[in-house]
């Protein structure tokens, strides 16, 4: 069978004659259950309406309770009503229509073409909004019929539904339209003239945005819930409709015992306010109406909209069984392909074993046992759910045959799938393996952080249980970790070191340091060696490279200074990796070989070894740098950045000597001496020769400081190996913090009308202290100005996150929204899924999987080379 | 002067009628599930395609060397 396809949805207005067609009872009492607590005929609960209560039968279609769909009945309101939803378009209506005739006042040539105007956009499928307002323009400043030339009254249009002419605009004479009044002119409206206001006269007819009768939903869309003292709570909707059933009773009443106009029209206003807050809670102009307690009832306009609204909440978005949320918390002894589960969720969580003569004996193993992994429920094939418990499990494993399921708690290898918001790309959803571990978090390789941009200061992740054996096996082969360790994204891995990984495998690596026997033997228990060479001593690199598969690899490390000719194998600062068929011979391992998004020897791995190999690399070179860096130590403290006397004074010198320069220029620039650089205002030439001097200024105090914060500084082997943080942090700790910026100016903005920043200053001061420069380090504390102005530009920042992540968020969801139906066929065409319509003829171009490729490029040539001359040799 | 000198515009053939029957065949779609492009086009004009034909287009692409399209074309 094949799906139908829609292939247009239209929307009309439900018509007075439609409600009543379809409607099953009319209804005049607002009493809804008798002391009896049977429903009321003729009430809000009409058992004509659809049942509720279980025993009760449907007087419309015979069913019981679950069994009957509900059926709409109808309110017949004794005096009109407008609906808020239309009001707006009934404004347009009747200033756009005559008074008198009810014809549209523009001549028919204009309207046709306003006609022809709107087809010919509806056609293109673009928004024909425009015309409508312009049409509206128009319409309105009319003074005169041009069909029947009666004089026209401008119309006020009050929020949320209230109609009034504008009888005399000095004297604020106003006259008050009633819905009745409003519904007579929208009926003398011609179908003809209907069309330029963008309504289709086949689906609408003007007067049926004022309601005469008003459907009332099916009982089972409001069903009252029986509180646990055995009190009825009727829903929100229900309320509302009780009170627009009574006032419409008091109306008739009132009208029928020929009340005086003033009460009658009171009772309508009522009228009016209780249907408009029926449709919509939330309007404008008018105060909700409150339950008893206080709390606004939440009516159809609330039913629907928002992120709670059925759209949002029920449609699109819904609640899923099998899964698990909790915090996540640092784990290295477990595999990149693992995920540690709390033991109390491993117990509520179950996995399906479908009973088969093959795995009977297992399945009964699992009823029979008294500690977690145990049968949790049994399913027999009738579907009946019994619970396993200790008093009925061996009856059970008896009983147990082919064709029944056994659910059974989660244990160690189950396949999971785990998931960390917002899940912006495809590695925001891996499948894990499960390891039941003790205490309540989720534990995860720090290695894979990164494509989870996961970091453990309070970060929660859900885990969700694949229940089926195709969905096991296809989270096991498509989504598994190891799967993802290189990017669609760039073609490079994704996955790798961070902080001490790199740190570590720097500190083993680096030079041509020796460690003892035992100290080797440490930093390689975790990993699963065969075999290793019987020494007293071993060098870093050799230790490295037992983990290492067999790859040759050279490349220029992090650390690598960028000399103008590269001296290749004796490079002094260890910078050039060589890895000889899987023998560390030079260089030193950082952020460049294992980190993640960068990671050459893990990518080298990959593209070698496949996936599986490069998994246990990861887990290996893991193990191995966590060990190394717990066994050598690694501390970092304030201390840290301490320089001495001489130091500080060279660079207090540099500051105050910029500044001195920055002041000589201000002086150039107020004496007109300035030289402009080209294309640049005076002004300009002189906040960028400032900004110039004063970055320059920075990095000398930052040279200074950098040379009395030698290479053993473990801060600044944190920032050359690239595991965190930059040399500017260093420079900021520990000599200059630097100018502080907004909007990439100094700061200018402050005290507007005297042209100064704070009240510290005098006007139009532009010298480097009064604009932002902060010449104090972070180590040394700012004073108060600084304090603030380093605020400002530290604000800026904030402001910014804040910004980009709203906007690049709507642009990944109108993103996925469009190409949700795109798929690759297998004959490498892009297609629409629904219609088949090709959208590229070769996926990208070239066909060529991004995951696949070389860091983006569809083949890397020099590998290939590479690798014949090898087979060559 | 013709459009299709231009550097920037790529090659555009008008697809014989049995070619139009492989190409078909091979994608497995009929006409109307290819991209469009309109008669009034002016590469369309110069090449003197008309509604219903297929246009194929020779594009030179920095990753796959030379890669090829398809149009076809509507009123």
């Amino acid at each position: 069978m094949y799906p139908k396809k829609i292939s247009t949805i239209k929307f009309e207005v439900l018509s007075p004659q439609e409600i009543r067609r379809m409607s099953v009872a009319k209804l005049n009492n607002p009493e809804t259950y008798d002391d009896d607590g049977f429903p009321v005929e003729s009430g809000l609960m009409d058992t004509r309406l659809g049942v509720i209560d279980p025993g009760l039968k449907c007087k419309t279609c015979g069913g019981k309770a679950g069994e009957c769909p509900g059926h709409f009945g109808h309110i017949e309101l004794a005096a009109p009503v407008v609906h808020v939803g239309y009001a707006k378009i009934i404004a347009r209506l009747l200033s756009g229509t005559c008074r008198e005739c009810g014809r549209i006042l523009l001549k028919d040539e204009r309207r046709d073409k306003f006609i022809r105007e709107i087809e010919r956009l509806k056609a293109l499928g673009q928004s024909y909004e425009e015309v409508l307002k312009e049409v509206f323009r128009l319409t309105k400043a009319a003074k005169k019929c041009p069909h029947c030339g009666a004089e026209q009254i401008e119309i006020k249009f009050e929020k949320p539904t209230s109609f009034y002419e504008i009888l005399d605009p000095e004297k604020k004479e106003e006259q008050k339209l009633t819905p009745k009044d409003v519904r007579e002119r929208l009926e003398k409206i011609i179908n003809e003239d209907l069309l330029p206001f963008g309504l289709d006269p086949k689906a609408v007819r003007a007067e049926w945005f004022v309601l005469t009768v008003l459907p009332v939903p099916p009982v089972t869309v409001r069903p009252s819930i029986i509180l646990e003292t055995g009190q009825r709570s009727e829903d929100d909707l229900t309320h509302k409709l009780v009170d627009i059933i009574r006032i419409n009773q008091r109306f008739i009443e009132n009208r029928d015992a020929g009340a005086p106009q003033q009460i009658l029209e009171d009772l309508w206003e009522l009228l009016q306010y209780h249907v408009t807050t029926y449709l919509d809670n939330e309007v404008s102009g008018i105060p909700p109406a409150r339950h008893r307690s206080g709390r606004p009832l939440k009516t159809l306009a609330q039913r629907l909209k928002g992120k709670d609204g059925r759209f949002r909440g029920s449609l699109s978005g819904k609640r899923v069984n099998f899964s698990a949320r909790t915090v996540i918390s640092p784990d290295p002894c477990i595999s990149i392909g693992e995920v540690g589960v709390p033991e109390e969720v491993a117990k509520e969580l179950s996995v399906p074993i479908f009973v088969t003569p093959n795995n009977i004996e297992v399945a009964r193993e699992f009823v029979l046992r008294k500690q977690s992994p145990k049968a949790s429920y049994v399913i027999r094939p009738d579907g009946k759910r019994i619970r396993v418990i200790d008093t009925n499990q061996e009856e059970i494993a008896e009983k147990l045959e082919p064709g029944w399921i056994v659910e059974r708690e989660l244990m160690d290898g189950d396949i999971v799938l785990f998931n960390r918001q917002p899940s912006l790309h495809r590695m925001s959803i891996m499948a894990h393996h499960v390891r039941v571990l003790p205490y309540k978090t989720f534990r995860l390789n720090p290695a894979v952080c990164p494509p989870y941009n996961a970091d453990f200061d309070g970060d929660e992740m859900n885990l969700h249980v694949p229940q089926s054996l195709e969905a096991q096996a296809e989270a096991k082969i498509l989504m598994a970790v190891q799967e993802h360790i290189l990017s669609p994204r760039f073609g490079g891995p994704i996955l790798g070191g961070i902080h001490d990984h790199i740190t570590g495998l720097y500190l083993l690596t680096r030079g041509e340091k020796k460690f003892e026997k035992e100290d080797a033997m440490e930093f390689l228990r975790a990993v699963d060696l065969s075999e290793i060479p019987a020494k007293d001593e071993y060098m870093g690199k050799e230790i490295f490279s037992f983990i290492l598969p067999k790859i040759s690899i050279k490349f220029k490390a992090e650390i690598c200074q960028g000399c103008a000719i590269c001296k290749e194998e004796s490079c002094e600062n260890d910078a050039y990796v060589i890895i000889e068929n899987g023998k560390m011979l030079k260089g030193t391992i950082d952020e460049k070989a294992v980190g993640a998004f960068k990671g050459i020897v893990i990518d080298e791995i990959m593209r070698k070894f496949g996936s599986s190999i490069t998994k246990k690399f990861i887990d290996d070179m893991t193990k191995l740098a966590i060990r190394v860096i717990t066994r050598l130590g690694f501390t970092i403290g304030i201390d840290d950045e301490d320089i001495p006397k001489e130091a500080v004074q060279q660079i207090e010198e540099t500051i105050s000597e910029a500044e001195k320069r920055v002041e000589e220029l201000i002086r150039a620039y107020k004496e007109g001496n300035l030289e402009p650089m080209p294309g640049r205002s005076l002004e300009e030439t002189l906040e960028l020769r400032i900004m110039q001097e004063l970055g320059k200024a920075r990095d000398r105090a930052g040279k200074i400081a950098g040379r009395y914060l030698g290479m053993d500084n473990s801060a600044v082997i944190m920032a050359v190996s690239g595991a965190r943080g930059s040399m500017l942090n260093l420079t900021q700790m520990a000599a200059c913090i630097g100018q502080q910026s907004v909007r990439g100016e100094r700061i200018t903005r402050g005290y507007a009308y005297t042209h100064r920043t704070t009240s510290h200053f005098r006007s139009m001061d532009l010298g480097s202290k009064a604009r932002g420069f902060v010449r104090s380090s972070y180590k040394s504390g700012l004073s108060p100005i600084e304090f603030f102005f380093h605020a400002a530009g530290g604000r800026e920042g904030l402001v910014d996150t804040a910004v980009r992540t709203s906007q690049s968020g709507y642009l990944q969801r109108r993103m996925i929204n469009a190409l949700q139906d795109l798929k690759v066929e297998y004959d490498g065409t892009v297609r629409e899924q629904t219609s088949g319509v090709i959208v590229q003829f070769k996926y990208g171009e070239d066909g060529v999987d991004p995951m696949k490729s070389f860091r983006g490029k569809a083949v890397d040539v020099k590998r290939i080379i590479r690798e014949i001359m090898e087979v060559k040799e | 002067m013709r459009l299709q000198d231009h550097i920037l515009v790529p090659k555009h053939e008008i697809l014989k009628e049995e070619e139009v029957e492989k190409l078909l065949k091979l994608l497995g779609v009929s006409k109307e599930q290819l991209p469009k492009i309109k008669v009034t086009d002016p590469i369309v004009k110069e090449i003197g395609a008309k509604a219903g034909d297929i246009i194929k287009i020779t594009r030179k692409s920095p990753t796959a060397g030379v890669s090829i399209f398809y149009r076809f074309v509507v009123e």
